[in-house]
């Protein structure tokens, strides 16, 4: 079992014939993810990587049955892409591009409310299955099929934070990026809902940073929710506050969105988070052992 | 991309947003020329700087005559104005406001800004204006009222009513305050602001609301269809390694410690980071690499950390998704040739392509210190610098 994504989704590209989305392709592939699909506009008919391309994803949908998109189109055309996706009522859309107009977001969530796609990202490395699907940009070795699920709102952080599972034996279930940008379609609660209900997952790992409020909401749902053990990790510990302009940024948060704050909040809500992004690893295992989950855990 | 106030002001007035009238000026005399051409016996003259607390810090002046607004701009300018969002070091006054004297009644704050929470823009008020409004938020939270704003239909009129009712604006002057609302929200919207806040808001003695300041912050992801925006932009006020960043289009903040720090991913650079301070070492900055680093962007970077003088070594720690460790192994090599690098090195690769850019790092001759992990790197580095 996993969350969200498995050896039988059948996936997307969307601006497949991008440089980014070609290499990703390739590695996806290689992995042994699905890809029946690949969409860029104007060039409906042609192959990329062997795989077929079309105009639309509605055609792409219609022709494979496709159930999750992959994003890697250039920000000025992302929110499109994402709408694009959403209208085709995929499953899933994962974005990858960064610098998305913020205000496109906000106009991208206000339509998918109510919607059936879900949307992860954008700015974000994707979405991994160990050995049975890999959607995104992150580096598949590093990860290994097991039983913690990871989420996280940073790309490379996660990366260092899987590695380190691997490295120490721990497999894990699904790893999730969730993306660093302020407006984005999956937060660390659906993630967490996610895990707590899929039964192959036995313990969380949830990477963080500084600003806006996300991880203490998450908390707060772990204290009230959660039936498995979750670690975490705050990046952003000694970042200094920035040159501000303005307040406005500080005051819809209530003066909320520090490391030590987020700390303090996953730290009643029963979640150990480590000292340094070195020993995310270590402090899971620390926490597995104490809850007796270690041998369960413990994958290669 | 922050801009100056009379930037602000200008640009709310191709709004119909109603703000007082004033000039900029670079020079006292262009100061005293451009309060002539005031309808107003009393002048004030405003500091320019990217920061606010200028009030506080002596950068406002009331002028009673041209010999006063004369005065008053040679003392200015050239001065390095400290405030509590300028840091200790300040910022140097260059460019002065020349404006209207306004008869303030009473003052307010309004403000727009993106709701993480809610995934919308929000519109905020107070009556509680011309003061710290961050003090307002933490002693009297019940004087800050909030809009949140449906992007489908924006900011409608009873919202901006609404609020202009429960800031206790004087109820003939509702009408007033929420049209400034509503102009306010589309100049945010067409130039994709990120913030913008009117503090204070004024109610005047001859019965108008106007803007007595504006602060504008755009999003940097958008100003590629905004070129009247990049216009505005004030490299003066930018440090000059984070503006040469920027052309690259690398994230770059300049920090006051010595370890330079290279890294993809600003999580992994702000862990990064707080690694090197966890083993006693403070980093001499945050430098994102991005995703879709070349090798000459990876030059550049190179290039912007060595300029500043405080580094005494340099961390690269890259975990490779999107960005190829060859990528990174062959900008490395390539700066390192480009200027003679007489600092210790330190770099940990791991990802994407990793054994061929460890292979490129070894084959260089350079002197590297490889790195396992990203804690073995962040205590070799602090030890290399002692």
């Amino acid at each position: 079992m996993s969350v969200y994504i498995n050896k039988d989704t059948k996936v997307l590209v969307q601006g497949i014939t991008g440089s980014t989305a070609l290499f990703h392709t390739k590695q996806m592939l290689e992995y042994g993810t699905k890809i029946v699909a690949g969409v860029t506009p104007g060039k409906g008919g042609t192959e990329a990587e062997g795989v077929p391309v079309f105009n639309t994803v509605e055609d792409a949908v219609k022709a494979t049955g496709a159930n999750v998109s992959v994003i890697y189109v250039p920000a000025p055309f992302a929110a499109d892409a994402i709408l694009e996706a959403v209208e085709a009522e995929l499953d899933m859309a994962i974005c990858i591009t960064e610098h998305i107009p913020v205000l496109d977001m906000v106009k991208v969530k206000r339509y998918m409310e109510g919607k059936k796609t879900r949307l992860v990202g954008p700015n974000c490395p994707g979405v991994i299955t160990p050995d049975e699907c890999k959607i995104g940009i992150m580096p598949g070795y590093i990860h290994k099929k097991g039983h913690v699920g990871v989420v996280s709102r940073s790309g490379t952080l996660t990366y260092e934070a899987t590695h380190q599972l691997s490295e120490e034996g721990i497999g894990q279930s699904t790893a999730v990026g969730i993306g660093g940008d302020p407006v984005n379609g999956t937060n660390f609660i659906d993630v967490l809902k996610e895990f707590n209900e899929d039964e192959d997952t036995y313990a969380v790992v949830m990477i963080g940073e500084i600003g806006g409020t996300a991880e203490e909401e998450a908390a707060e749902w772990v204290k009230a929710n959660m039936t498995k053990p979750v670690v975490g990790f705050i990046g952003g510990q000694t970042a200094p506050e920035g040159k501000r302009m303005g307040h406005a940024g500080a005051i819809i948060s209530g003066g909320k969105g520090t490391a030590a704050d987020k700390i303090k909040a996953m730290n009643e809500a029963g979640i150990e988070v480590a000292d340094t992004p070195s020993v995310i690893g270590e402090t899971l295992i620390k926490v597995i052992r104490e809850k007796g989950l270690y041998d369960k855990c413990k994958t290669h | 991309m922050n801009i100056h106030e009379y930037q602000g002001k200008e640009l709310l007035r191709q709004y119909g947003v109603a703000v007082s009238y004033g000039t900029v000026a670079f020079s006292p005399e262009e100061a005293v020329k451009a309060a002539k051409e005031l309808s107003t016996d009393i002048v004030v003259v405003k500091a320019q700087i990217h920061a606010g607390g200028r009030g506080k810090a002596g950068g406002v002046k009331i002028a009673k005559n041209l010999d006063e607004v004369r005065t008053y701009a040679k003392e200015l300018l050239g001065k390095v104005l400290v405030t509590h969002q300028t840091g200790p070091e300040g910022k140097e006054i260059k460019r002065l406001l020349i404006e209207e004297g306004s008869d303030i009644k009473k003052e307010y704050y309004v403000g727009l800004v993106l709701d993480r929470q809610t995934s919308r823009v929000t519109l905020m008020g107070s009556e509680e204006g011309g003061v710290d409004i961050e003090e307002v938020s933490e002693n009297t939270p019940e004087k800050i009222f909030k809009e949140v704003i449906d992007p489908v239909i924006g900011l409608t009129g009873f919202q901006a009513r609404r609020m202009a009712f429960n800031m206790n604006i004087p109820p003939k002057l509702v009408n007033k305050a929420a049209k400034f609302m509503l102009g306010l929200y589309t100049v945010f919207i067409e130039k994709d602001a990120s913030i913008v806040e009117i503090n204070p808001l004024v109610e005047t003695g001859d019965g108008n609301i106007l803007a007595l300041d504006a602060k504008f912050d755009f999003d940097e992801n958008a100003l590629y269809r905004h070129k009247d925006i990049v216009e505005l932009r004030d490299f003066d006020e930018e440090d000059s390694k984070e503006i040469e960043a920027s052309k690259y289009d690398l994230s770059y903040i300049s920090l006051d410690g010595n370890i330079g720090c290279m890294v993809n991913g600003a999580g992994l650079a702000m862990a990064t980071m707080d690694t090197i301070n966890y083993y006693g070492g403070t980093p001499a900055n945050f430098l994102d690499v991005g995703g879709g680093a070349t090798a000459e962007k990876v030059t550049e970077a190179f290039k912007i950390i060595l300029s500043d003088k405080n580094v005494k070594g340099i961390f690269v720690n890259i975990f490779g998704g999107i960005m190829k460790c060859d990528i990174i192994a062959e900008g490395v090599i390539q700066a390192a040739k480009e200027v003679s690098l007489d600092v210790p090195l330190v770099v940990r690769l791991e990802g994407t392509n990793v054994e061929i850019g460890k292979k490129l790092l070894n084959e260089s001759g350079l002197n590297i210190v490889a790195a396992g992990t990203m804690a073995d790197g962040a205590k070799q580095i602090v030890e290399l610098v002692g």
